[in-house]
């Protein structure tokens, strides 16, 4: 539970700082979704390292929460070891796509 | 019938027991509804390193009237979430939430106080504020 | 004065026949309580329904049912204060249904008293005619939580409980946090190693339910918030075990 509070509260700063990259570009921000300014941002070393770090709290919180709420609907050992276990596997995943786009954008 | 536990139904209804209820209710649905988001965002905006077409094709699904009110309604959630689960953070940390004492009739409890009650509507008022400046960025620019 | 329908919940396991709802017409006062009510219909009505109630007074416990979809203790309730001419009575949810509105507590007993529901200190037995100090701020720290009646209209009200059999309850986290924060109870690392646990505190979400239905203002949403914090090394008042002391003659 812990890794649940601790990861809400980062998201909350990380995704802030996220939103503001969209908000803040001058020509408004349909403009900061183009193509270009998008791949701009992937060659922002800290903007990447922001992303990085969403990726892992959003996803850690996420899943832990759908975890949380997958053990109260049913107790039992094999059902709480398939689903702290399926919920690792799609956070890893998810983190790891992610991480895919990172890297290959911002080396395009 | 036996068991008589209120199973899943106990926590679809969220109306019977005031504002904090409430707000447990609302922070699950959004919860479940941020975490899909999360996911579906993380694959669409994958399509970046498809290149430039690949890029576009995927803005002009989601750049539409309804992908707009999507997002609003992602804007919502994860305002009404974080503030919520802020306050959700302080309260399980043993703060605002009173002092054991003695109780007198009506017996108030503490822990419900106007306190929690205000976070909880300032929460939701954030989440409209938000949802508001959403659609005026969105759909303003025209 | 008014007439009122009351639709009581009827349910024989041992017959095997579905459960249904009995429907009366009862005449209630300003000062008629659901339990009167009940009683009434028994008395004149219809005998045969199964109801548990005892001191009338909300100081047992024992006359716990949800009334018109809230946990109530049907004594405390006046029928005027429901604001509706029809009254549903139901046994209490998530406990199991013995007979029409009698429950099952075997089990919310039972995770009571897995909680150690007394004091643990190792000096009790050679007590010899001292007595514990607590100082008035001390025993404030726990009063209000001593006045539980274990009437489990908590457990009832719980979206934790209604689905999660391993959760302990309201009632059994909040005594908990009672007897570890009273000054005389030495077993602080016991008593939180039982409650940290997967379905232990950390599945309560401060729904806050247990502390609106609760009729004896034990707030037990209060008690569980601060064991949690207690848990977390959030505790304002580190605890020190009281001393034992001989009253001077």
């Amino acid at each position: 539970m812990k890794v649940h509070y601790y990861t809400g509260l980062a998201a909350i700063v990380l995704v802030a700082i996220h939103i503001l990259f969209r908000l803040t570009v001058p020509e408004g921000y349909s403009a900061s979704l183009e193509y270009e300014n998008v791949i701009a941002n992937y060659k922002n070393i800290s903007y990447t390292l922001v992303l990085e770090l969403i990726l892992v709290t959003v996803a850690v919180h996420g899943f832990n929460g759908l975890r949380v709420i997958l053990l109260e609907l049913r107790q039992g050992d094999a059902w709480e070891s398939a689903v702290k276990w399926l919920c690792i596997a799609g956070a890893v995943a998810i983190i790891a796509y992610g991480t895919r786009t990172i890297i290959l954008a911002s080396m395009m | 019938m036996k068991e008589n536990r209120e199973g899943v139904k106990g926590w679809l209804n969220p109306t019977r027991y005031g504002a904090n209820r409430f707000a447990y209710w609302l922070q699950r649905l959004t919860g479940l509804g941020l975490l899909i988001y999360f996911i579906a965002h993380v694959i669409e905006t994958s399509n970046i390193v498809y290149g430039k077409s690949a890029w576009e094709k995927m803005l002009a699904v989601t750049q539409t009237n309804e992908g707009h009110i999507v997002l609003m309604v992602v804007i919502g959630m994860c305002v009404f979430h974080a503030a919520n689960g802020v306050r959700l953070y302080i309260a399980e940390h043993g703060k605002g939430i009173g002092r054991p004492g003695r109780p007198e009739y009506p017996y108030k409890p503490t822990s419900l106080g106007l306190g929690m009650k205000a976070c909880i509507w300032v929460s939701v008022a954030l989440a409209a504020l938000a949802m508001m400046y959403g659609a005026y960025v969105l759909f303003g620019e025209a | 004065m008014k007439r009122v329908k009351i639709r009581v919940f009827r349910y024989n396991p041992a017959d095997g026949a579905d459960a249904r709802y009995d429907e009366f017409e009862v005449e209630a006062e300003r000062w008629t309580t659901v339990l009167d009510a009940l009683l009434y219909i028994k008395a004149h009505k219809d005998h045969s329904i199964a109801l548990r109630y005892s001191c009338r007074m909300a100081s047992c416990g024992s006359c716990g049912m949800v009334i018109n979809g809230i946990p109530r203790l049907a004594c405390y309730t006046k029928v005027y204060e429901l604001g509706s001419d029809v009254i549903t009575c139901r046994p209490l949810t998530n406990f199991p249904i013995i007979r029409d509105l009698a429950t099952d507590f075997t089990a919310f007993f039972a995770k009571h008293k897995s909680m150690r529901p007394y004091i643990i200190n190792d000096a009790v037995d050679r007590i010899d005619g001292r007595e514990f100090l607590q100082k008035p701020e001390e025993v404030e720290k726990y009063l209000q939580f001593s006045y539980c009646i274990k009437c489990g209209l908590c457990y009832a009200a719980c979206p934790t409980v209604a689905t999660d059999k391993r959760f302990p309850g309201p009632q059994a986290l909040a005594q908990m946090y009672r007897y570890l924060i009273d000054s005389r109870d030495m077993a602080t690392d016991e008593r939180l190693k039982v409650v940290d646990d997967r379905h232990g505190v950390w599945r309560c979400h401060f729904a806050g339910s247990c502390s609106m239905v609760c009729p004896k203002g034990v707030d037990p949403a209060l008690g569980i918030q601060l064991l949690r914090a207690y848990l977390l090394g959030m505790s304002r008042d580190s605890k020190v075990v009281a001393e034992l002391y001989r009253r001077e003659k």
